[in-house]
């Protein structure tokens, strides 16, 4: 194996010195891209560059299987959908039934019940969390003293890490008949109050617990952005007399345009996927008028059921609509000249 | 101290303190609810019931919380549970991810772009629960710990960012290597890993804490309850506050059916919070490396 690699690999590779040399003053991502162009897809054979790259192949086989066994079969799997399914016949004989199971679907109030619980929790966060952490970021790079950031900075990130059992218990433990805010109540002669089980206020506690846990966290790419702002930009301007607000508006905000529709896209396409554990977990308590989400609804209503097929049919539907917002979403970024999460093509 | 740069105005008293003001708030409200829960899990069944609930100021403080918890039962084996299904996801995923980051850091080699594509379909469209759920039950993984690990083994994000670190790696660099007639292993182990430890530990952060913090995985396979992981055992025995007895071999005399003590409870939280914590600081400076490429370049 050796001796065939010293034939194959650096020959491509033995021009490239040469041809970078002669080019010093060109960036260096453009001219590597075209030696490889050049080198690799026009001059040598298949076999050639199959037996130069096979060791590069075989490392990404395990994670090709992973794939394929836990992500491309299901969406094969899908299939059930279209048939009356029952796990004791199997996929091949089942009986097809066409598109029955989507017709029951859109007649089936409880699913219409998830869908709009699921679309309105979706844009109550984009209105009341999205802007969070952009603002905790301005915020935060606003603090002048490096260690003071650093420290509030590891602070609030901390909570991403924990696990949403954990987040709700704590908001229980705060929030809940027993919690502390009721106990502080009712210590001073007030009724105690129980936001966990209130399905008039879920919408709030829900949204409550995804900025306590990911506010923080949100702004990492944020602040990132932020310090990708030439400095210069803002001194130019401030000698030029604008203001503080001015700056932030015609800097800053422009300055972080391309992340927040990254960020808005990548939200969208996620939408239908509004936290489900975070759902689940709280479903018991506040009840399912409020908080079935489309994820909860194919557990519940299927899983623990044992409707397959009903529920592989409302999982594609699911998918289905998120993957078309996704293109939507793009489609009006690649519009606005912004790059999206894939280029144009 | 302050570094604000020349052409800057002074910052006026009054924003100054608000700014204070609402910093402090923010770090408060994050740091609060957890120093109550430790607080809590550390008193004395006096001190709790003298607080009416959490406590706030250190009052009476014992360890037999933790005593119990620690003195066999579904809490200790619900930690090992998750402990052994995090070190041994965390490695698999770890591997595989390494792996296949480096094998598609070359662009232009064979099978490259349909590879890739592969990959990042993964963001575009999720497969629905209930075909996911048969997969993982004809393969016989239902009440096995792999089904806690495979199906989550590879994230298509993590996979991402690790390949856009290996591709910033320069070019000359493994270009001499292979020049040397370093094999392609040689390469990824004696230099792009190497070069690569800061984001490796991002990377193995997220993953660990993924498998620490597994939750729905386990209430989709595991039906045995003795092969519960600790997030599960957070549910039932703190969140829905059943009796941390029952079920257990069936004896249930009067006193153990109530819920377990409020100090008891907490002792679970902290003990599913406490691997976060302490890997947290050591990995943190990382952070912005890891996240920052993986959206700049993904």
């Amino acid at each position: 194996m050796p001796s065939s690699r010293s034939k194959t690999g650096p020959a491509g590779d033995l021009t490239s010195p040469a041809g970078t040399g002669t080019t010093n003053d060109v960036p260096k991502r453009p001219v590597r891209a075209s030696r490889k162009n050049a080198g690799r897809k026009n001059r040598s054979p298949l076999r050639a560059r199959l037996r130069r790259d096979w060791p590069l192949l075989m490392m990404t086989l395990p994670a090709i299987a992973l794939l394929v066994i836990f992500y491309y079969v299901p969406i094969l799997g899908s299939v059930i959908a279209f048939q009356d399914y029952s796990p004791y016949v199997g996929i091949a004989d089942s009986p097809w039934v066409g598109f029955s199971n989507f017709q029951w679907l859109m007649l089936d109030a409880s699913f219409w019940d998830a869908t709009i619980n699921t679309l309105t929790i979706m844009v109550f966060q984009l209105i009341f969390y999205f802007p969070i952490p952009i603002m905790l970021a301005i915020l935060l790079d606003s603090i002048m003293n490096r260690r003071v950031r650093l420290v509030v900075q590891s602070i609030v990130y901390m909570p991403h890490f924990f696990s949403w059992v954990l987040v709700v218990t704590l908001f229980q433990q705060m929030f809940g008949g027993a919690g502390l805010l009721s106990q502080v109540l009712r210590d001073n002669g007030f009724q105690g109050v129980d936001l966990m089980t209130n399905p008039d206020t879920f919408i709030l506690l829900v949204t409550a617990e995804t900025i306590w846990k990911d506010a923080g966290w949100g702004t990492i790419i944020f602040l990132a952005a932020l310090a990708a702002i030439n400095p210069h930009l803002y001194e130019a301007a401030a000698v030029d007399g604008a203001t503080r607000w001015q700056r932030m508006l015609h800097i800053t905000l422009p300055g972080l345009r391309p992340v927040i529709i990254l960020l808005l896209i990548l939200r969208l396409g996620d939408a239908l996927n509004v936290g489900f554990e975070q759902f689940f977990l709280q479903r018991d308590a506040v009840g399912r008028d409020a908080a079935e989400v489309l994820d909860t609804f194919v557990y519940w209503r299927t899983l623990l059921t044992g409707e397959w097929s009903y529920g592989a049919a409302a999982g594609l539907v699911k998918g289905i609509v998120g993957l078309i917002l996704i293109v939507i979403a793009n489609k009006v970024a690649h519009r606005f000249g912004e790059q999206g999460i894939y280029k144009k093509s | 101290m302050t570094t604000s740069p020349a052409w800057m105005e002074r910052p006026s008293p009054a924003g100054r303190t608000a700014k204070g003001v609402l910093l402090t708030l923010i770090v408060v409200s994050v740091l609060f609810p957890i120093y109550m829960v430790v607080l809590t899990s550390f008193s004395t069944q006096e001190a709790v019931t003298e607080a009416g609930g959490l406590v706030t100021r250190p009052g009476g403080l014992s360890l037999a919380a933790y005593r119990e918890l620690f003195s066999g039962g579904v809490v200790t084996r619900a930690v090992l549970v998750s402990l052994g299904v995090t070190a041994v996801g965390t490695a698999l995923s770890l591997v595989v991810t390494v792996l296949a980051a480096y094998g598609l850091s070359r662009t232009g080699s064979v099978l490259h772009r349909p590879i890739l594509f592969m990959i990042l379909l993964t963001f575009l469209f999720v497969p629905g629960m209930i075909p996911s759920y048969l997969v993982v039950s004809s393969l016989g993984l239902v009440d096995s710990y792999w089904s806690l690990i495979l199906p989550t083994a590879v994230w298509a994000f993590n996979l991402v960012v690790m390949r856009a670190f290996f591709m910033n790696i320069p070019q000359e660099v493994t270009d001499s290597a292979r020049i040397d007639g370093a094999t392609e292993y040689t390469i990824m182990w004696r230099i792009v890993l190497p070069m690569s430890k800061g984001v490796i530990a991002v990377i193995g952060l997220f993953y660990a804490v993924g498998y620490w913090n597994a939750f729905f995985n386990a209430v989709l396979y595991i039906n045995d309850n003795a092969k519960w992981p600790l997030q599960l055992v957070l549910r039932q025995y703190v969140l829905q506050g059943q009796s941390i007895y029952a079920g257990q071999g069936g004896v249930t005399t009067v006193g153990q059916a109530l819920p377990p003590s409020l100090a008891i409870q907490m002792a679970i939280v902290v003990i599913a919070l406490v691997p976060v914590l302490f890997i947290y600081p050591f990995v943190q400076k990382h952070f912005t490396k890891g996240v920052v490429i993986g959206a700049v370049k993904g």
